[in-house]
């Protein structure tokens, strides 16, 4: 095995490109779990916690361009303004120790359906970076997770940044687990109104072979909801709303829970996030003195 | 791969060191420095609980190759059998401690927390021990012991050593 530790983001890119085959590194918590347990033996190892490029957040256009070597325990400290959804997702991940070390770019990375950074990424709208050594793209979050554990990322791409629209509404994010920390989600669902352009944006993990929206429901709240923020949220349109989210689903049963258990799930988190979402949007109309 | 680390302050060397092994590995079978346990080797457990850098993660989940030329604070670091830390006596006096395997990880993740909150609650010992499993104790006797250090630490006369 080789170890390469690049300590700029065009020595990464290029080793990248010298090395399809390399699995990146950062905060270990997926890829070091392979390795100890020898469920996986790559011919390198390409650590990227050394390119500082990678660990910068900066706001760019209405979008926080958070780089991928961003820790959770960061995003909740700094975050939580302009990334509501993603930052009360981060303070749901592992633990402490886990939070420290663990990154946005590297759950990317992992493209796992549980990852708890997908959900609000989708409901939010957000855009995956990636770059080589030839270049630069964007792909929307919705378009990056193509299977289980698998991203649209090329071989010699790696995930760089996720652009991420500032919040200008509402985000809610609910997780279901056997205890609130060191969980894997059994299932998850992140919210996200966009008031200025009467959109709705969710989220759905660990109930279908990818994290995806439930774009079906999203609809139905960008045409029900009043947008003026005077109206109580109607009980038929939230219960509407969480049937939607549950049938977008696709759900298995295993070890963490039944495909039942997790449709249903999802209808109660979707239904309770909106009352949460919606509370804060009427709170933030009374103070904004409409 | 050779892999040099600032352990405890002091500048530590390990050769032939395989390049998919932890940091974990590499203090407890190259540099003797057992203290920090293996458990779970996934994270879930934070018995190898350390500071990397000043910031605490779990040893099993870093790369030796990732703490290369970085600072490494391992519970040794905190006290001995002649000087405990404060920390360390309370969990000894509260009864914190049964099998120990758990402990070291604690006594680390306990004292990242007493240096950002010197008066933690309850639920912010709950929380900052979230990511430590004891199997043993049931907790109660853990979050006594870290209150009690930390009224200890706040008035060293009736502490004892530090």
């Amino acid at each position: 095995m080789e170890f390469l530790s690049p300590a700029t983001l065009d020595e990464a890119l290029a080793a990248k490109a010298a090395h399809r085959d390399a699995v990146p590194i950062m905060g270990g918590t997926d890829v070091m779990v392979e390795l100890n347990f020898d469920r996986r033996r790559p011919d390198v190892l390409l650590d990227l916690t050394r390119v500082t490029e990678l660990r910068e957040w900066d706001v760019v256009d209405g979008h926080v361009r958070l780089g991928a070597g961003v820790t959770y325990a960061r995003v909740v400290d700094e975050l939580g303004g302009h990334l509501p959804g993603l930052a009360l997702a981060s303070r749901t991940v592992g633990s402490p120790q886990i939070r420290n070390r663990g990154t946005v770019g590297g759950n990317l990375g992992a493209a796992s359906p549980a990852g708890d950074a997908h959900p609000p990424l989708l409901a939010a709208f957000a855009e995956v970076e990636l770059a080589s050594a030839g270049g630069v793209r964007r792909v929307p979050a919705a378009e990056f997770y193509t299977g289980v554990k698998r991203h649209a990322g090329a071989d010699d791409e790696l995930v760089t940044a996720v652009w991420v629209p500032t919040a200008t509404g509402p985000q809610q994010f609910s997780k279901i687990g056997t205890r609130n920390a060191m969980v894997i989600a059994v299932a998850a669902f992140a919210l996200a109104l966009h008031p200025e352009e009467r959109r709705v944006g969710t989220g759905i993990g660990s109930a279908a072979p990818t994290p995806r929206r439930a774009r079906e429901a999203e609809d139905l709240l960008a045409g029900e909801l009043d947008w003026e923020g005077r109206g109580a949220l109607r009980e038929t349109v939230a219960a509407e709303f969480g049937r939607l989210v549950a049938a977008a689903a696709d759900p298995i049963d295993d070890v963490r829970g039944t495909a039942a258990y997790r449709r249903h799930a999802l209808g109660v988190m979707a239904r309770r996030c909106l009352g949460w979402a919606w509370a804060e949007q009427q709170d933030r109309h009374r103070e904004g003195g409409h | 791969m050779r892999v040099t680390v600032t352990v405890n302050g002091e500048r530590r060397t390990a050769d032939d060191v395989w390049e998919g092994e932890s940091l974990l590995h590499v203090l407890r079978e190259r540099l003797g420095l057992p203290g920090s346990k293996n458990a779970c080797e996934q994270g879930e457990c934070g018995s190898c609980t350390v500071y990397l850098d000043g910031v605490t993660c779990c040893a099993c989940l870093v790369a030796a190759g990732q703490a290369d030329g970085r600072e490494v604070t391992t519970v040794e670091s905190l006290g001995d059998a002649e000087a405990l830390h404060p920390l360390q006596r309370a969990f000894v006096d509260a009864g914190a401690v049964q099998c120990g395997f758990c402990t070291p990880g604690l006594l680390v993740a306990a004292h990242d927390l007493l240096a950002r909150d010197p008066d933690p609650e309850d639920s912010d010992i709950r929380e900052a021990l979230a990511g430590n499993l004891c199997r043993c104790t049931g907790y109660e006797k853990i979050i006594d012991a870290v209150h009690l250090a930390a009224e200890r630490m706040a008035a060293p006369a009736d502490g004892g050593a530090r």
